[in-house]
């Protein structure tokens, strides 16, 4: 239980849809595409997410049609397991074990009991193709330890290894290997690897065979196509060339019937080649970034393309686009960080070049993109583009202001700033205002005024020229007085020195700006300098006023790793700890601020309040590497963790990215809890078609099965009240025409009344052991010091043998308190 | 090696002529090749790709078909409308035959040899049975509406694929008529042309027809039904022609746009007997059209309006690694076009239908080893000599002391004196010349000039002795009874004494001139020989063949010398034998006698017979020793072959005193440059 309620940081959603190729179902309805952990069944129609296949412990690494049934979907990942899903149920079958990091699955309908996986066993850097036995057994866990070796050195990539019926290819650096299963002998081909020009670029990427003739696709990092025949001759093997691509081949793919040939690269095209001849091709263009994968459905009607923006589009066979699943962009530096838009509550950083992403972290997918630059991307090396560096959202969403610059020399920047307003007619940003060259030089913060009671939009910019700008909304000369536009309205500087960081107290009265070293106080009414601070500990990296009851603060990390705490009212040091701070996040709806910093294992984070210097939590390690970026999302429902802990997590949930642009986030819950309560319903409405009758007797004894499961037990009673009450949903959801006979719904419906009625007489119940427990958590907090705090969340140990102590007894009692909803109190 | 100042001649303006048509002959392994202005050359495949032999073009013979019939007979037809076969031993026209039926487009052997198919302007095929030493006109079959640009017979022999404008008829041999009409489409990547020439067809024994067309299309007939089973665009300009090989399961064709596709009958899977056609590599050696493509058992040959003769070896057919292994691109002839006057330093350049008389430059200007000197006397054109007729100049020479010039035609033998006086000269022609030398293979004065050497196509030798305007015919040395083989190379050695002179197959014969009898024959080697020169003094005698073997035979002692049997024995360096152009001039150096000066196209090579021979394993192009090295390890690397590199291509280079060398350089770019503009093909990233 401890162990369940411990903080963990989760990767939460985002995660590359892109990695491996997507497979299509045989009726091309579905298409499954591996994330991260999980493997996702999208809708090949409605571009939705139908299930979400989750069960692996890491990385999913391939996924494969069961060649015997096609109903089933095995899966192999980096934890050693391969599992055979029933994927239009979303249910786990089967698991293999298999021991070892699996990079890549193959099936072959020829041979019956045995897939092909790619493991690297000895040296980290050679890989082999092996099969592997699955041994029949009505068990649901199976060790399948029966290994093979087909193919030794093989890349690792599993675009570099196609099957067909009698061989199987492999390519790696500059040859290309077929292994004959009949005749059990492998031959190798080898192209020239000189350095001259012409060939310097020969090596394999990626390969395919021909389904139905003796034919194999290979593509070059020059961007030939090679396509191999008589390769079961090593002497008279022949090969012919196709050549459009300028660019490296990333995939390639031969139609069901063969007649075509697909392949896609860096341009962004998808070509067919038809027949293939050189001379007949076709071209899907404007794909929106580099082709990583393709895929053909087994029933030839749909393709599909992985790009490395995370999107997979859906093709139709006469090469119209149809669907797009498009998933966190990931593609880019992310240059603006992470914000939350206050309509959508999605998160908003750079996406495809230029433009802004919205992302819902809910359903994990991109709402929208917006195109802020507004110019064609050339897709070429060396070019030096425009970099949507800033943005800020201002005015509860009504505004969006955003910088981009572009610098070819160090004397020429060009810097532009749009001011963008929410129209409601079209639920989308409209350009109002662009402003050529706001600063001489580079902007380094923005920040809007966000008070409520201010009437007037108000935007501050700081730049590296010395200044920063205020910019309000005023009323454009028209002569209607209808537009509005943004001008400047005051420019501020402060000896000269780069202005580094600005913000607006909450109230919006104040605006801190700093200069390197000095923070300065500016009244926002008058634009008069009000007071400095400076503590001499090295230029100011971030800024940012308390909130709520600490509002009196000002918060300042300065580049020495000093984290600086400062009372506007006395206008004195209040405290100062030495910390590196990397990212430092205020919560909009609690006075927490989050801190991460950043030391030579990892990142740590630290939660703690202005008016006291000792963090109220801190989590060590985690991440390894560097985290770049973090935000606070308020929650759509408050969570409610009693521990001192964890209440920082009550009302937002904080998530950073990393600097490999992992987005992660902090979880009590085990991973399969995390579902929305909508991709559930979905799940429950997908997973049982048939009759209501069934659904309504299915959710019965799932209930049933619920009171033996604490676990779920617990989640179903977390659940605000009447309306996730499964039986009066059911009730209320279901057609009149279908509902069963009102005898049989009013027992299920008093069953489900009795359930909540006794839930709820064990909530009332142990309300004075309730204080009791809280007094003694307070007391073993007050018994350890700051310093201990964080050896208690280092050494989990400590932790476990206060809870230890406890008589069992109490323990039992102190769970059930776990389970109970106090939101009903906050009703009252 | 020596240092030596080099003319570094460029003003050599030859431009060869355009490939036409190329026809292998399996039997033999030799390659006949036909150029735009109707020169026939014969490569020999079998000897390192020797050109062995030449018929001179001629300017109303333009070839359009060239084939091997009856074993190894070669037929040319051409637009004049004749059939002319070439006599390969004597190395002249056997004779020439009318059609009458216009210009001759295409020719074609039947399967067994004994007949010759041409078709015409007029739309005529005309069937001819070849006899022992005739053509036999037998008859004419269904005439045709347009003209017949192709020809193929089915190897049974019953049938033949015509190909005309816009469709490819099938005749039935025995009957004379058309069984199939297949009209081609004329539409080329969606934009209709006005016709659509198919310029080649192949048909093979299963009765598929291939043909290849103006519209860039491959494509493949079922004769029995008439109708289109496949086909390839491969091109966005012509597809001038097609060869098949002798197995049938490969062809090769060749575009305007200078790319040669290979095709390749693969099984569609290894366990089904079902093969198809596909297209597997494409060969861009060429820049401008290829005209023509040839298929030999082991390579790809192809030839084009850029006048390189291309063979590409399909390495899947080559059993072991050796000259056939490697790629092969022949531009210029593998004989001397250029003769020196040594004496007043004059170079005379052989052209087509002229010649050229160039004064070198000279300088007074010293400089260190590799400054370029700059010339105080430009090169000076002194001559430009016009032949009479339309025949093409067969060999030419200038005497050593510049004041005769020699050429001869097919028909014409010329002889000039050059009179010299301050800066202008006078030509006068030699009248009356004898009727035995209407015409001549090969022209050589003696050192001394006072003698005329004659190789004539009759086989013979003939000596003339100079005098002042005039000369006098003083032995003919008559070919031995039995042979009728013309002699190609003639050396003579600088003391007149002695005369060598070499066929195209048989040994080489020495002659005694004092004596005027034949001296002695140096055993006969199986390559063909590409060059000789005699020593002075020793009067050795130095000969090169196509394989790359040099020996040296002492022509009093009628033996090998020491060092070609030591040679001999040890052998040559790998290298060395695995140069590709054969070594085309020999000189010697007047005061080191233990030098031989020889080059091909791409190298020359000063041979220094004191020096131990390098074994394989020692590098054998050294550049120059550094010289800060000491003399222990110079000498410790020094071998026997000095190899130079920096002249190339290398057409001729000679010795002009001890210390001057001149070279005569034909850069390809420049030859590019006079060519015709290739077809504009879009270049990515341009």
């Amino acid at each position: 239980m401890v162990d369940e309620e411990s903080l963990r940081v989760v990767r939460c959603g985002g995660s590359e849809l892109n990695f491996r190729r997507a497979v299509f179902s045989a009726d091309s309805k579905y298409i499954f595409c591996v994330s991260g952990d999980f493997v996702k069944v999208y809708s090949t129609a409605t571009e939705e997410c139908v299930h979400i296949l989750h069960g692996h412990r890491n990385l999913v690494t391939g996924i494969q049609l069961n060649p015997n049934n096609h109903l089933q979907l095995y899966s192999c990942s980096f934890d050693g397991t391969i599992k055979l899903w029933d994927y239009t149920d979303g249910i786990l079958i089967k698991t293999f074990t298999v021991g070892c990091k699996l990079h890549g699955l193959f099936t072959v309908s020829r041979s019956e009991d045995s897939v092909f996986v790619i493991i690297n066993k000895e040296k980290p850097d050679i890989f082999q193709l092996v099969s592997v036995k699955l041994p029949k057994s009505s068990s649901q866990e199976i060790e399948a330890k029966e290994l093979s070796i087909v193919l030794d050195y093989v890349n690792q990539s599993p675009k570099c290894i196609a099957f067909a019926n009698e061989y199987v290819a492999a390519v790696r650096d500059f040859y290309l290997s077929v292994y004959f299963f009949k005749k059990k002998t492998t031959s190798r081909f080898t192209l020239s690897s000189s350095r001259n020009k012409k060939h310097s670029k020969n090596n394999f990427t990626c390969v395919a065979c021909h389904p139905k003739e003796d034919c194999i696709a290979s593509g070059h990092m020059d961007g030939k196509i090679r396509l191999w025949r008589n390769f079961n001759d090593d002497k008279k093997y022949t090969y012919t060339c196709l050549h459009w691509h300028h660019d490296m081949v990333m995939d390639l793919a031969f139609s069901v019937t063969g007649t075509s040939l697909l392949s896609g690269g860096r341009e962004s095209v998808l070509v067919e080649w038809r027949d293939s001849t050189e001379k007949n091709k076709e071209f899907l263009p404007r794909l929106g970034a580099t082709i990583e994968h393709i895929s053909v459905s087994p029933a030839g009607d749909l393709f599909c393309t992985s790009h490395s923006d995370n999107k997979i589009i859906v093709i139709h066979r006469n090469l119209e686009a149809s669907a797009v699943i498009q998933g966190l962009v990931k593609d880019r530096s992310i240059f603006t960080g992470l914000m939350i838009d206050p309509r959508t509550k999605a998160l908003v950083l750079n996406g495809k070049p230029g433009h802004l992403q919205f992302y819902s972290l809910q359903s994990d997918k991109q709402l929208y993109n917006l195109d802020i630059i507004q110019q064609e991307y050339i897709n070429d090396y060396g070019l030096i583009q425009i970099e949507l560096t800033k943005a800020a959202f201002g005015c509860f969403g009504n505004w969006l202001a955003t910088v981009e610059q572009r610098q070819e020399k160090e004397t020429e920047l060009e810097l532009q700033m749009k001011l963008w307003l929410f129209s409601k007619k079209t639920q989308g940003f409209i350009l109002n205002t662009k402003i050529n060259m706001p600063h001489e030089d580079h902007i380094t913060a923005l920040c809007f005024c966000n008070a409520e009671k201010s009437e007037q939009p108000t935007l501050v910019t700081a730049s590296k020229d010395g200044h920063f700008k205020v910019w309000i909304l005023t009323d454009d000369s028209d002569i209607y007085k209808k537009a509005v536009g943004w001008t400047c309205d005051f420019v501020g500087s402060y000896h000269k020195y780069q202005a580094t960081n600005c913000c607006f107290s909450e109230d919006g009265s104040l605006l801190a700006v700093s200069f390197e070293e000095i923070v300065t106080i500016w009244d926002s009414e008058t634009w008069e300098l009000r007071c400095t601070f400076c503590q001499r500990a090295g230029k100011i990296r971030h800024l940012c006023f308390g909130r709520l009851t600490c509002s009196k603060y000002l918060l300042g990390a300065t580049e020495n790793g000093i984290l600086c705490c400062w009372n506007l009212l006395s206008c004195a040091l209040e405290w100062s700890a030495k910390l590196n701070v990397r990212v430092m996040e205020p919560d909009p709806n609690s006075e927490n601020i989050a801190a991460v910093s950043q030391s030579s294992v990892g990142s740590d984070l630290f939660i703690f309040k202005p008016s006291e210097p000792r963090p109220l939590y801190i989590q060590k390690n985690i991440s390894r590497e560097e985290v770049q970026w973090g935000v606070f999302v308020p929650r759509d429902v408050p969570e409610s963790f009693t521990s001192e802990a964890y209440q920082w997590l009550n009302r937002s949930q904080f998530y950073f990215l990393t600097k490999s642009q992992s987005l992660l986030t902090f979880s009590t819950k085990s991973p399969e809890e995390k579902l929305t309560p909508t991709s559930k319903q979905l799940l429950a409405e997908e997973s049982l078609p048939t009759t209501p009758f069934y659904f309504i007797l299915g959710k019965h004894r799932q209930q049933q099965d619920e009171k033996s499961n604490e676990t779920s037990e617990n989640e179903l009673v977390q659940l605000p009240l009447t309306e996730n009450i499964p039986a009066i949903n059911e009730l209320l959801h279901t057609p009149a025409h279908v509902l069963p006979p009102a005898s049989f719904l009013c027992s299920m419906f008093v069953n489900s009344l009795l359930l909540s009625i006794e839930t709820k007489s064990a909530e009332e119940i142990p309300e004075d052991i309730d204080m009791e427990e809280e007094k003694e958590s307070d007391d073993s907090d007050e018994e350890n010091d700051f310093s201990e705090k964080i050896q208690d969340t280092n050494d989990p140990d400590l932790g476990e043998d206060i809870i230890h102590q406890l008589s069992k007894a109490e323990e039992k009692e102190l769970r059930k308190f776990r389970k109970v909803d106090y939101s009903w109190i906050a009703a009252l | 090696m020596g240092e030596f100042k080099v003319h570094r001649v460029r003003f050599f303006n030859y431009v060869p002529s355009g490939i036409r048509c190329v026809a292998y002959n399996n039997q033999s392994n030799r390659l006949a090749v036909s150029r735009t202005d109707g020169t026939v050359e014969i490569y020999n495949l079998s000897a390192n790709y020797f050109q062995e032999k030449f018929f001179p073009g001629h300017e109303s013979r333009a070839t359009e078909a060239l084939c091997w019939a009856a074993g190894q007979r070669l037929f040319s037809a051409g637009l004049n409308g004749e059939i002319i076969e070439y006599d390969l031993q004597a190395l002249n026209i056997k004779y020439a035959v009318d059609a009458f039926g216009g210009p001759i487009w295409s020719m074609t052997a039947s399967p067994s040899g004994s007949q010759l198919l041409v078709g015409c302007e007029d739309g005529s095929v005309k069937l001819f049975q070849i006899t022992p030493d005739k053509i036999q006109f037998e008859r004419n079959f269904d005439r045709q509406k347009s003209r017949i640009l192709s020809l193929s017979w089915h190897p049974s022999g019953t049938h033949i694929a015509a190909g005309s404008i816009d469709y490819i008829n099938v005749f039935d041999v025995k009957s004379g008529s058309t069984i199939r009409k297949m009209i081609v489409d004329r539409q080329c990547m969606g934009v209709s042309k006005r016709k659509c020439i198919v310029w080649g067809v192949a048909f093979l024994s299963d009765g598929t027809i291939i043909s290849a067309d103006s519209s860039g299309k491959v494509q493949f007939w079922d004769s029995a039904t008439g109708t289109l089973v496949k086909s390839h665009l491969i091109a966005n300009a012509d597809v001038h022609s097609i060869a098949v090989a002798d197995q049938e399961d490969s062809f090769v064709v060749g575009t305007a746009e200078g790319t040669i596709f290979h095709f390749q009958l693969v099984p569609v899977t290894s366990n089904s007997n079902e093969k198809q056609w596909v297209r597997t590599k494409p060969f861009q050696h060429h820049t401008h059209d290829v005209r023509a493509v040839a298929h030999s058992p082991t390579a790809l040959i192809s030839g084009g309006t850029d006048t390189h003769l291309v063979i590409r070896p399909l390495m899947e057919k080559v059993e072991v690694k050796n000259y056939d292994a490697a790629l092969r691109k022949i531009t210029f002839p593998h004989r001397r076009l250029i003769s020196c006057s040594k004496k007043r330093q004059l170079l005379l350049f052989q052209f087509a239908h002229h010649l050229e008389l160039w004064r070198l430059g000279s300088t007074v200007a010293t400089g260190k080893n590799g400054d370029t000197l700059p010339l105080s006397k430009n090169a000076d054109h002194l001559l430009h000599l016009k032949t009479k007729g339309p025949e093409n100049i067969i060999c030419s020479s200038i005497s050593p002391c510049g004041s005769w010039i020699a050429y001869s035609t097919a028909s014409r033998f010329c002889l000039c004196r050059l009179n010299y006086e301050h800066d202008n000269i006078s030509l006068k022609r030699v009248s009356k010349m004898p009727a035995f030398l209407r015409s001549a293979l090969q022209i050589l004065f003696s050192e001394d000039s006072t003698k005329l050497f004659v190789a004539s196509n009759q086989g013979s030798l003939h000596i003339l002795q100079l005098l002042e305007g005039s000369f006098k015919h003083l032995h003919a040395f008559q070919p031995l009874s039995g042979t009728v083989e013309a002699m190609c190379l003639l050396a003579v050695s600088p003391d007149g004494n002695w005369l060598a002179a070499s066929g195209t197959s048989a040994g080489v014969h020495v002659y005694n001139i004092k004596q005027l009898k034949l001296h002695c024959t140096v055993p006969a080697y199986n390559f063909p020989v590409t060059a000789l020169a005699i020593a002075p003094d020793t009067n050795n005698l130095v000969i090169a063949h196509s394989d790359q073997q040099v020996f040296e035979y002492s022509i009093p002692d009628k033996q090998y010398t020491e060092w070609s049997r030591a040679v001999q024995k040890q052998g040559f360096h790998y290298l060395w034998l695995q140069r590709d152009t054969p070594i085309t001039h020999i000189s010697f150096h007047p005061k080191r006698p233990m030098h031989i000066l020889l080059h091909d196209a791409y190298m020359f090579c000063i041979i220094d017979k004191s020096l131990p021979l390098p074994s394989d394993k020692t590098l054998l192009y050294n550049p120059l020793p550094p010289m800060n090295e000491s003399d222990v390890v110079r000498r410790r690397t020094a071998h026997a072959f000095k190899i130079s590199k920096i002249y190339k291509p290398l057409l001729f280079l000679d010795l002009l005193d001890e210390r001057t060398l001149v070279a005569v350089e034909r850069p390809l770019d420049d030859i590019i440059a006079q060519l015709p503009p290739p077809i504009k093909k879009k270049k990515f990233g341009t």
